[in-house]
């Protein structure tokens, strides 16, 4: 990132701010981390990877990549049309629109999952109907796919709507008047403009997906080797006495996060790469 | 150009762009399914338990001591994330310094990790005999088991939020404003207050909400740390569990609306604030 | 694309919403039998993996070599209350081990899925095991921890899990309560008790497991109240010789209840199998396991065997001394309760 010094901090200024920022994140972040990964370590590498290795442990990893493989796009489609609808038209009501959209955040986690019980339970309001006609939705797959919906339902049109507020629509007024159809437009003006966002907002979603543990416990039934995911194999573990165990899937869910930085890091080197061409 | 732009309902602004119909439905649709039809089960779970009943569930003294603690420390912990969550986006867009990519990714950490496995790590750091707590203690600083000790864990559960929504439009705003204010004279003080803060503003206010919101309700990491003694450092999420415990889901349903409304309006004052400042600022 | 009428769009992108909830909520099988195999779904508590997992393929052995049937089993833990409350939902249990039989009691009155009487249909109140609540003291007892009288000295701290939110912590909340009616002849002189012992207890955790971590990893507290199996086990886990148990002069009897969950046996076809499958628990074989896992047998001579690991101990019961759990649920741990009252009034 190249700077003019007219419109940069000092030297001293720039070093000083990092610190503060690396301290701040050092006693919050990177502590708390530290203190997983060495729980999981405690009693040696070899451990570490049995813990890992445990039919368990993996089938709880394939079930929450499954769940975060449906509900992550799910959320995406519906991310870039809210945004769309919202700042790219005005219309009466769309503050309490965002507000409805940012509600999921504000609800506690126990909550999202009692509400798809008191719905589809054997007791809520659709479950006879439903056992009636033989489909499981809570304690099974899709009532924990639900649930996740639920939970990261607002987070990809959440970092949309400021940016795309931020940005106008200009550019897409200009496209639209050469003679551009609404999805070139869609493709080639907004979604340069807004990529950054979006994939922000896709590996938070993401991540929020994959170890959301409140409302899929709740949704879940916990059953060995079906469906629990990993978040709940944590807890299960846990409450066996296995910390290693227990702290090892746990920062195995941390290291599963961290891989998308890596795609993102991968994706940020191609387009700074396609940008500089074109500049 | 394309004929929908001509037929638009009539209670929108006009608008050359195409989609309204499209992507308005399809959010509605989505969001109607997704999240307003099962939270329109709390609502008529707690209306079936009379008014007398729900008053005195969701306002008992005790309860109303959970919200006090809730509240009180989602709002420290979100001013805490407004504040350095501002300095760490600044930092990471701003600046280059070895190590930046390991950090970034760092600050989504506490979404991927299960939140009690956060509680767990946090009490293991701040308790009495923790890596950290052990020197509070001489000094008579308590942190684990109260509500100093919910308000750090609500950091971490928000951190995330600040950083993330402030560093796309920190990212976006380009450097020409900046020497525009750094030609006529502004020093950098001036030009972060007048030029570059208004412009992240919203942002901000949108990340202190969501961290906010999402701290009321938090339950995982905070269970840990909190102590919950009643009526000191038992948060509100819990007396849901408590409810639920004695199999009185009406009674849970009631402490879930009461918290949900109160979030509900004060995200919606935000949001609502944030609509009337952009539009006085003609943007 | 961009012609067709704004209106229709509507409907479509509503249409495609609705389709998509539509696959979400596809079908999953819950089917239990298939030809020459069965499969039962066991929901229990959440200490009792190692113990379903030494007694579930001996049952199998034993039910294959009876019947020439394949048993399979899917297993949930979790904390009792919410184990219950799943089933009530609709989790498809054949069978319920659980850490109290209030929790079964709820999936009768609630969920209408087994009979009311349910307690009688297996020996020794449905329960094939019991435990106790003991102390866990540090090594040496510096505190010279020995009775519960010891409990409210100035001065110790003691680690009990909040009885709002954990089975387990009922059971000490009610032992106390014991020792002191019996030490002070009266209710109220029960209540000033466990007023003062609660005025020693730093932290309530949500869980049982939440309190061993409390107590044990992070070194708070001088007592542990916890029950005897997890006692025991937590000794040979997390560090033989650290700690000490002490048993005190009078406990209660916990008795953890299995269930066949009748209604949903009978959808399954499963009947047969669940109902063998709790009688099994009651053979010399699994009485081992369950003696193995810390829990004490029924069986007069696994006990016999064992009596080293489970010293005797005056028990009150919950049935003789508290008329049963569902009175004591509502006298001491619903809301506006006992419990309510020595911890919110100051």
């Amino acid at each position: 990132m190249s700077r003019q010094h007219s419109t940069s901090e000092g030297r001293a200024a720039r070093l000083g701010l990092i610190a503060l920022a690396l301290l701040f994140l050092g006693f919050f972040l990177v502590l708390p981390l530290l203190a997983v990964f060495s729980e999981a370590l405690k009693q040696g590498l070899g451990a570490f990877i049995d813990a890992v290795k445990n039919p368990d442990a993996l089938a709880a990893i394939r079930l929450t990549l499954l769940i975060a493989a449906i509900s992550v796009p799910l959320n995406m489609v519906f991310g870039v049309a809210a945004s769309w609808a919202i700042t790219k038209f005005r219309f009466p009501g769309r503050n309490l629109l965002v507000t409805l959209i940012d509600l999921p955040f504000s609800v506690s986690p126990v909550v999202s999952g009692l509400i798809f019980v008191l719905l589809f339970g054997a007791n809520g309001y659709l479950g006879p109907w439903l056992a009636a006609h033989g489909v499981k939705i809570i304690f099974a797959v899709p009532g924990i796919v639900l649930a996740t919906v639920f939970i990261t339902f607002p987070f990809v049109a959440r970092e949309l709507i400021p940016l795309m507020m931020e940005q106008g629509k200009d550019d897409e007024e200009a496209a639209i008047s050469l003679g551009a159809n609404g999805w070139q437009t869609f493709w080639h003006v907004t979604l340069p403009n807004i990529r950054w966002g979006l994939l922000y907002g896709v590996l938070l979603c993401n991540a929020r997906a994959m170890g959301e543990f409140g409302a899929v416990s709740v949704v879940s039934g916990h059953i060995r080797g079906e469906t629990n995911t990993m978040p709940l194999h944590v807890e299960i573990l846990y409450n066996e006495y296995d910390f290693v165990g227990a702290f090892a899937v746990a920062s195995l869910l941390a290291a599963l996060a961290l891989v998308t930085l890596v795609v993102k890091s991968l994706l940020e080197w191609r387009f700074d790469l396609h940008s500089g061409a074109k500049h | 150009m394309p004929t929908t732009t001509f037929r638009r309902p009539d209670w929108r602004a006009p608008s050359v762009l195409p989609g309204f119909g499209l992507t308005f439905g399809f959010t509605l649709a989505w969001l109607t399914l997704i999240v307003l039809i099962p939270l329109a089960t709390i609502f008529l779970r707690s209306a079936g338990m009379g008014w007398h009943e729900f008053v005195a569930v969701g306002f008992s003294h005790r309860a109303l001591a959970a919200y006090r603690l809730s509240f009180g420390t989602a709002a420290a912990a979100g001013l805490v994330n407004a504040l350095f969550g501002l300095l760490v986006a600044w930092v990471l867009v701003r600046y280059s310094f070895p190590g930046k990519r390991v950090v970034s990714a760092l600050v989504d950490l506490p979404f991927a990790l299960p939140t009690a496995v956060a509680g767990i790590a946090l009490t293991a750091i701040y308790a009495p005999t923790g890596w950290i707590g052990q020197y509070l203690e001489p000094l008579g600083i308590k942190v684990a088991f109260t509500p100093i000790g919910i308000t750090i864990a609500l950091v971490f559960i928000g951190l995330p939020f600040v950083v993330r929504s402030v560093e796309p439009v920190l990212a976006d705003l380009g450097h020409d404003v900046e020497e525009a204010a750094a030609t006529l004279g502004a020093n950098r003080v001036q030009t972060f207050s007048q030029v570059i803060f208004p412009a992240i503003a919203p942002a901000l206010v949108t990340g202190f909400a969501l961290a906010f919101a999402r701290g009321v309700g938090e339950y995982g990491s905070v269970i840990f740390i909190s102590g919950n003694m009643p009526g000191k450092t038992e948060i509100a999420p819990l007396l849901i569990v408590t409810q639920l415990e004695q199999y009185a889901y009406a009674g849970a349903t009631a402490i879930a609306t009461v918290m949900m409304l109160v979030s509900f309006v004060i995200l919606f004052g935000l949001n609502t604030w944030q609509a009337v400042r952009r539009r006085r600022l003609g943007a | 694309m961009t012609t067709a009428h704004p209106k229709r769009r509507l409907f479509l992108a509503a249409a495609a919403a609705t389709a998509l909830t539509a696959v979400l909520a596809g079908c999953s099988g819950g089917g239990a039998k298939n030809g020459n195999a069965v499969q039962i779904t066991n929901v229990s508590y959440d200490p009792t993996r190692e113990l379903y997992q030494a007694i579930n393929p001996a049952f199998a052995a034993a039910w294959k070599a009876k019947t020439g049937q394949d048993v399979a089993f899917r297993m949930s833990h979790g904390g009792s209350g919410k184990q219950s409350r799943a089933i009530i939902d609709g989790l498809d249990a054949d069978v319920a081990t659980l850490a109290l039989a209030y929790d079964i009691d709820a999936i009768a009155s609630k969920g209408h899925l087994l009979g009311a009487d349910w307690q009688k249909a297996l020996p020794d109140n449905s329960a094939p095991y019991t435990s106790t609540i003991v102390f866990l003291v540090r090594k040496g007892n510096p505190k010279g921890i020995h009775d519960w009288g010891d409990l409210v000295k100035p001065g110790v701290q003691v680690i009990t899990p909040n009885p709002k939110t954990s089975g387990g912590a009922r059971w000490n909340f009610l032992a106390a309560w014991a020792y002191g009616r019996k030490a002070g002849g009266s209710d109220a002189a029960a209540e000033a008790y466990v007023r003062r012992l609660f005025a020693q207890v730093p932290v309530l955790d949500s869980g049982a497991r939440g309190s061993t971590t409390t107590f044990v990893e992070r070194g708070i507290g001088d007592v542990l109240l916890a029950w005897e199996n997890e006692a025991l086990l937590s000794q040979k886990k997390l560090g033989a010789g650290q700690f000490e148990i002490v048993n005190p002069s009078l406990s209660i009897l916990a008795e953890p209840p299995v269930a066949v969950i009748a209604e949903n046996a009978k959808k399954h076809g499963t009947e047969a199998v669940a109902k063998a499958y709790l009688e099994y628990l009651y053979t010399p074989e699994a009485q081992v396991a369950i003696a193995r896992n810390f829990y004490r047998p029924r069986d007069p001579q696994v006990a016999a065997q064992f009596k080293d690991q489970f010293p005797a101990i005056q028990f009150v019961t919950i049935d003789k001394d508290f008329g049963g759990w569902g009175a004591a649920q509502k006298t001491f741990f619903d809301d506006g309760g006992v419990f309510d009252r020595i911890t919110t009034a100051k």
